[in-house]
């Protein structure tokens, strides 16, 4: 009789001590729920052909993310950047967003360029309902080749561009193209794309040239070039880019018909390499202007500036290290629309990943500003793609200036998919 | 373009890359035919000359020409040198055994490719040429007037590709001439044909296989030096030569360096010439194709000596 007290004073103590506890677990963890960093996983060409965006992308990524924390974060939660290397490889990416959803606990997965990896990692977005975030410019998100969950609100696809380039290209350049373009995914939405839209504007396409992106060498294509071209078109990808752009101006010598490129062929290297010269004068598209114009943006001397490039659009500190001016603007301007999105949503955990989804959906115009420095954007939610302004830039004294703008009206198509009917 | 300057275009194309390839090839013919190592690495060898080859001009300020001949002298010498610590840190200890070897070469393929992407890092860099002026070639056309010299849009070349075609040609001769007329190359030839032998009269072996496993690494990395300029380095860069070689050393017979020089140029020339007129792809069918038949129909290859 005796020691019963004790055992009840022993269990009730065990009781309080197991509630306190639990209560105290119970407040930690709605607390964390509260804090804890907003993980976004960052799928990047660390290695293989894509390493020189990898690089860049990382470098505007760090600096969007930075800027967004000094902002207060999202919904109050800091933002962290996990990277993973895809090394350029569809099949790796996909392994990746598997490790960014079932290890890492990302939130949304981000950052991904090159078409093939994107066309291969999509899907698994799909499976595993990860919200996907692509920077990658083809066609195949608008084209409802992808899923739900594969968005691309900061960068504008092949089949804007093209159309948007095609009327400069006829009304100034020439009528008969001969294309010169990687054979996969991206070139092809290039070759296609731009085919229909210069024969919209009366011209043709006279030859066209597909190239491994893998190639090394490339004077043994050129010959296919057709004596009558009056306009090469040329987007070239991969680590051999220089010898690409070198060995077209060693083929056409004093006789090279007026050229019209992307500016991919040359990002990240120097517009004023040795056996580069023969570009004076010619064209090219860029995303975003890599020299900074005379009528520069506060907007864009904030971003050159927050990301660590100078008015040449290399490196501060090296001006040898030429950026991917062109593009990575996409990554800052999608990880600002993540923002706005989780905001939107109030978004607060992985539950929450369709709400995000229909918040971005739900977005149309993103007026220029320091959350979209390349300028204005409107982004279509049934098709997952933003239109933007392109630009036109000619070779003048060895640098890059602006000479024609097009409007984002003009890269507009109509829609091939609705991707809001898609059940979640 | 006609077919004949397109033809023409094709056979300088494939020129260029008949001597680079030749150089490569020989180094891991020598490696094969003396050492009996299937050397795995040996395109790593290759991208470490291209990528030794940028440190070294990127070293030097002044006219490209002085970094180049640099680089082109210290490229292989370092490379040699590493060849040979890792002849006597890794082959000699695994005896030399056939399979042992390819797998430490793959080991040592992935230490270099990793190597290089940590500190190269994973971007292609270029190094300028010593001299590069586009050369336009003529060509002759009957038109009504009789015979006429003219020069047709886009056929040319560049004083640096022809420079590579002679550099290496002047290599190989005088590779050819160390083997065949120094006490280095008889004492290599010795070894070659039957090393116990060899040993027993009292040849350094050990020292022959260490100096053969340098030069083959140094010959890869000096094809890098003269390949550079026109292309880039890249920490991938070795993975073609690699193949390419395999094809070539396979084709021409084992160990048998004018079979291999035979080869490379039949490989180069027709890579040139099918690529121009058909696809690229269809080249690496081909010359995959040949290795096959050569295989099945002459396993020792075209000049290769049948086993003892």
């Amino acid at each position: 009789m005796t020691t019963m007290p004790k055992i009840d004073r022993r269990s009730a103590l065990l009781g309080l001590g197991a509630s306190a506890g639990a209560l105290a677990v119970g407040t930690r963890f709605t607390h964390a729920q509260s804090t804890a960093p907003i993980r976004i996983g960052f799928q990047k060409h660390a290695t293989g052909i894509g390493a020189a965006y990898g690089r860049w992308y990382d470098a505007t990524t760090q600096a969007a993310v930075a800027r967004i924390n000094e902002m207060g974060g999202i919904n109050g939660r800091p933002v962290e950047i996990i990277t993973e290397d895809d090394g350029t490889d569809p099949k790796r990416g996909a392994e990746v967003l598997e490790k960014f959803a079932s290890q890492h606990e990302c939130d949304v997965a981000f950052g991904t360029l090159y078409s093939h990896v994107v066309i291969g990692s999509a899907p698994r977005a799909g499976e595993l309902k990860l919200p996907y975030f692509v920077v990658s410019e083809g066609h195949h998100v608008a084209s409802g080749m992808l899923n739900r969950y594969t968005l691309q609100p900061g960068i504008t696809d092949v089949k804007s561009q093209v159309q948007s380039m095609a009327p400069f290209v006829g009304a100034n350049l020439g009528k008969k193209v001969a294309m010169i373009y990687p054979d996969f995914a991206f070139g092809h939405d290039h070759r296609d794309y731009f085919s229909a839209a210069i024969e919209a504007e009366g011209g043709e396409v006279v030859a066209k040239i597909a190239i491994p992106p893998t190639e090394t060498s490339f004077t043994r294509y050129f010959p296919q070039i057709p004596r009558e071209t009056e306009v090469v078109y040329h987007v070239m990808v991969g680590p051999a880019v220089l010898t690409f752009v070198k060995e077209m101006g060693e083929f056409f010598g004093p006789s090279r018909p007026e050229i019209f490129g992307f500016i991919d062929s040359l990002e990240a290297v120097a517009i004023d390499s040795p056996g580069l010269e023969f570009l004076e004068g010619t064209y090219f598209w860029e995303g975003n202007p890599r020299y900074a114009q005379e009528n520069q943006t506060e907007w864009d001397a904030a971003y050159r500036d927050a990301v660590g490039v100078d008015e040449t659009g290399a490196s501060v500190d090296d001006a040898r290290d030429v950026s991917t001016y062109a593009h990575m603007f996409g990554c800052w301007e999608t990880l600002n629309v993540i923002k706005a999105g989780m905001e939107a949503s109030g978004y607060q955990g992985p539950a929450d990943r369709p709400a995000l989804i229909e918040a971005v959906e739900a977005m149309s115009e993103m007026p220029e500003g320091m959350d979209h420095p390349q300028g204005p954007k409107l982004f279509n939610g049934r098709t997952h793609q933003v239109f933007g302004q392109q630009f036109i830039s000619q070779v003048r004294d060895g640098k890059l200036v602006v000479a024609h703008t097009a409007s984002i009206e003009d890269g507009m198509y109509e829609d091939e998919v609705d991707y809001t009917m898609q059940p979640f | 373009m006609q077919f004949g300057p397109h033809l023409l275009l094709a056979i300088l194309e494939g020129l260029v890359t008949a001597s680079i390839l030749s150089l490569t090839a020989m180094g891991l013919s020598l490696v094969f035919g003396v050492m009996r190592v299937v050397n795995v690495a040996h395109g790593e060898a290759y991208m470490l000359g291209a990528v030794l080859a940028w440190w070294v001009t990127g070293l030097i300020a002044g006219h490209p020409a002085a970094g180049f001949v640099i680089a082109a002298i210290a490229a292989p010498l370092i490379m040699g040198a590493l060849a040979v610590a890792s002849d006597r840190l890794v082959l000699k200890r695994l005896n030399y055994d056939p399979d042992r070897t390819i797998v430490a070469t793959i080991g040592l393929l992935y230490i270099a490719q990793q190597t290089t992407l940590m500190s190269f890092g994973p971007d292609a860099r270029p190094v300028e040429p010593p001299f590069n002026q586009r050369i336009a070639l003529p060509w002759l056309e009957r038109t009504e007037e009789g015979w006429a010299w003219f020069y047709p849009w886009g056929l040319s070349i560049t004083s640096y590709k022809l420079f590579v075609i002679a550099a290496a040609a002047l290599i190989l001769v005088a590779i050819w001439l160390i083997i065949t007329r120094t006490r280095a190359g008889l004492l290599m030839r010795a070894t070659q044909q039957d090393s116990e032998t060899a040993q027993a009269f009292g040849i350094p072996v050990g020292t022959v296989y260490s100096v053969v496993f340098g030069i083959g690494a140094a010959l890869a990395a000096l094809g890098a030096v003269l390949v550079v300029p026109i292309q880039q380095a890249h920490y991938l860069m070795g993975g073609e030569p690699l193949l390419l070689s395999f094809i070539v050393v396979i084709i021409g017979g084992l160990g048998s360096l004018p079979g291999t020089v035979i080869a490379a140029l039949l490989i180069g020339l027709s890579d040139g010439i099918i690529s121009v007129f058909f696809s690229p792809t269809l080249a690496k069918i081909i010359a995959t194709l040949l290795v096959a038949m050569v295989l099945v129909f002459r396993p020792r290859g075209l000049l290769g000596k049948a086993p003892a």
